[in-house]
């Protein structure tokens, strides 16, 4: 056991999933200080008296105790609804789609709670993150998940130097069925646990609904981009640009999917097209703000990388020029469906995530 | 790693003689008391001899003790219990807003059932004005409940002048004296008062068992139905190893109680006298000669209670802040909120309570451990 992992202080943020669990585990076998700490950034207590994350919290306790760690509970939820929830309603109401989970890794997961850790006296924070950091020379690199299915770097883009230097990611080398068979052998109480799905403070419940709880929905009419009208929608804020399922308008026309291409605020219409090779569909760039630079060194005006504009998506070749230090232009080698305003836009060299932005605008074929 | 353990006021460990004392209640005199024959007979005896020991430490009768699951039941027992058995003679109870949650959420499901409760404001020591009772009470009060000495804060509230009122205008007293019972002398011959709760593991007894003190002259419903033990007042089979070590511990803190007084209280100015050395910026929560002597509550300004309290658990040091809630997350206490302390200080607040086996050698050293994490979150 390593005499400078023994003097080696680590909070790990414990979800009580079997990520965070495994994580912990690692860190403990390898003789780090571990320290696992619940987050609870949301209640959603019921009539009943259920609460997710009280469950999630005893799940966490139960993984602590087995691997003899001490464990502890923070309440971010004042945080979270500040920095976090409010931005989320607030681009719904600007028709965009948010990410929510960029948001919560940038203010909350490695900001408030990383404070929180390094008040503990911790040297590192942990998470169960599907990515890898590399500290050299006083530099952290930020790479992906060696798992590519799984690769969260996607949602990690906004960290800076600050924060990914005092960070680990203990289970970023391990495929996913590897964690699981780890979590299966040592017994952990959350080896066998359902990963969770969708937005966390929505979880398994119907988005729309939740949704209408916040934000007054306003229904109007669904229009071709010729003007034809072809039904009605449910509130601009419940559809997302590219979106096939739940239009409601099947059958019609040619008998092809519609799509929808376009939401005018103003006039509250949503627009759709029919054909998935719909030229509407298609981009050739966008425009990016809320930039984010991991690496030490500055990119040079113009520059080539590899871009997600979507979690899990396959990297695409672009070309990036920096407008001005608010606004980058992204420019495609292939044109892209689906670009949605809101969503982030990660920029990768290889193996290694360069940073990110969001995106703001999609460019047609002459704006590029 | 130096374990230090500074929260007394939640609970203590069992004193060695009291886990004696229990022992051959699980497996030699095991009758059930209620039976006629001598198995039954030689616990009844036992159980005696418990009751026997609260009421002398009480100064009272052996009649007037009921035993229950602990300082919660004993709370809901006089609360609830009266205040269901004189609905004919009014519905509004009075008490404060610092009581333990244990009485407050009895009056809030009170409130529920219909009835009508005042919750008095306290001062920045955290004590009820008496003037304020006085103005509470109307023709349809029926019970006043207010704690003998606060859990988090340790503050006394005049308990003698509010019973005089309770008395003067033929309304019921009870007191939440759970945190008080064998740190403070307590005779209920003298104090004007009617109900008083107490709880065995806040001193060095088992958990799960208290006791509700009722004068003869409440009339009061049970909460718990069936058999007729302890006169009907709290059915079910009585908790017997937990009496008979609730009576041991009883016997062991009567003895020596003002020596223990003294050594809490220079633990109390110890610790306090190594902030001051080191320049910490503190301040004491609670009434400065009002209190419990076990009990000190401080706030560390520029902290985090939260932040503290892991920090310490870390360095093996024990101690609490006001309430945990749910997902184990804090919540501001209502008690230092009702104290109306500035936010800061109730944001950085820590309760350190001492027990019968602290050293002044463990004071000097968490006093010293506090200094040295502000130093270290400076």
């Amino acid at each position: 056991m390593s005499q400078t992992n023994q003097n080696t202080r680590v909070v790990v943020g414990m979800s009580g999933g079997v990520d965070s669990s495994v994580a912990a585990l690692l860190l403990k076998q390898q003789g780090y200080d571990v320290i696992g700490i619940f987050m609870k950034n949301w209640d959603d207590t019921d009539e009943f008296g259920h609460c997710t994350a009280d469950e999630d919290y005893e799940d966490v306790r139960r993984v602590c105790d087995q691997i003899e760690i001490p464990y502890y509970t923070v309440n971010f939820e004042k945080e979270y609804w500040d920095k976090v929830f409010t931005y989320f309603l607030d681009e719904y109401k600007k028709g965009r789609t948010p990410n929510p989970d960029v948001m919560c890794n940038k203010e909350i997961k490695f900001k408030a709670f990383l404070e929180k850790a390094l008040s503990l006296g911790a040297d590192y924070l942990a998470t169960g993150h599907y990515a890898r950091v590399e500290h050299r020379n006083g530099e952290a690199h930020l790479l992906r998940g060696l798992d590519q299915n799984k690769d969260q770097t996607y949602f990690l883009n906004q960290l800076g130097q600050h924060q990914l230097i005092k960070s680990m990611f203990p289970i970023g080398h391990l495929q996913k069925p590897e964690v699981r068979k780890i979590a299966m052998e040592a017994g952990l109480a959350t080896a066998k646990k359902k990963d969770s799905t969708g937005i966390c403070f929505i979880g398994e419940r119907d988005f729309k609904e939740f949704l209408s709880h916040y934000l007054p929905a306003q229904p109007g009419e669904i229009q071709t981009l010729e003007g034809e009208v072809k039904g009605r929608h449910d509130g601009l804020m419940y559809y997302t640009l590219g979106q096939r399922q739940g239009l409601g308008i099947g059958g019609s026309g040619t008998g092809e999917p519609w799509f929808v291409v376009g939401k005018d605020l103003k006039q509250n219409v949503l627009y759709v097209t029919q054909g998935s090779t719909h030229p509407s569909l298609f981009s050739y760039g966008l425009l990016a703000s809320d930039l984010n630079w991991i690496p030490n060194e500055m990119p040079q005006q113009t520059f080539e990388c590899t871009a997600k504009f979507r979690y899990r998506q396959p990297d695409q070749k672009v070309q990036v020029e920096i407008l001005n230090e608010n606004c980058w232009k992204v420019v495609f080698e292939k044109p892209q469906k689906a670009i949605t305003p809101g969503q982030a836009v990660v920029f990768y060299n290889g193996e290694e995530c360069l940073g990110g932005g969001t995106i703001d605008q999609a460019l047609d074929k002459d704006e590029c | 790693m130096k374990e230090i353990y500074f929260d007394h006021a939640a609970t203590t460990p069992v004193h060695p003689e009291v886990v004696a004392a229990m022992l051959p209640y699980f497996t030699e005199v095991y009758g059930n008391p209620s039976s006629i024959h001598r198995f039954g007979r030689k616990v009844k005896t036992g159980i005696d001899k418990a009751r026997s020991n609260i009421a002398t430490s009480l100064h009272t009768e052996h009649s007037r003790i009921v035993f229950t699951s602990g300082g919660t039941e004993a709370d809901n027992l006089a609360i609830i219990g009266t205040a269901l058995a004189n609905r004919d003679r009014g519905n509004h109870i009075i008490t404060s807003s610092v009581e333990h949650h244990a009485v407050l959420h009895s009056c809030e499901h009170l409130e529920r059932l219909g009835f009508e409760v005042t919750y008095l404001p306290v001062d920045q020591t955290g004590r009820v004005n008496p003037d304020d009772i006085r103005k509470a009470i109307k023709n349809s009060t029926i019970l006043i409940s207010i704690m003998y000495g606060n859990n988090e804060v340790g503050t006394l509230q005049p308990i003698q002048e509010i019973g005089t009122i309770a008395r003067e205008n033929g309304v019921y007293m009870h007191t939440d004296a759970v945190q008080a019972f064998g740190i403070l002398p307590i005779n209920t011959s003298e104090l004007p008062i009617d109900m008083l709760s107490v709880s065995a593991h806040k001193i060095n007894g088992p958990k799960g068992m208290g006791a509700l003190y009722v004068s003869k002259d409440v009339r009061f419903a049970p909460l718990l139905y069936g058999g007729e033990q302890e006169k009907k007042r709290r059915a079910g089979t009585e908790n017997v190893p937990a009496i008979i070590g609730f009576g041991k511990a009883i016997e062991i803190s009567q003895v020596a109680m003002q020596e223990r007084q003294q050594k809490y209280v220079e633990i109390r100015e110890m610790m306090l006298s190594v902030w001051k050395q080191a320049g910490i910026d503190f301040c004491l929560n609670g009434h400065p000669t009002e209190y419990l002597p076990h009990i000190l509550n401080v706030s560390f300004i520029g902290q985090n209670t939260e932040t503290l309290l892991m920090n310490l658990d870390l360095e093996g040091i024990a101690c609490s802040s006001g309430s945990a809630c749910s997902a184990g997350s804090l919540e501001i206490s209502h008690v230092l909120k009702a104290m109306k302390l500035e936010e800061e200080r109730q944001r950085s607040a820590i309760r350190f309570s001492f027990g019968i086996n602290n050293t002044m050698e463990q004071a000097v050293y968490a006093a010293n451990k506090v200094v040295e994490i502000i130093n270290r979150l400076r």
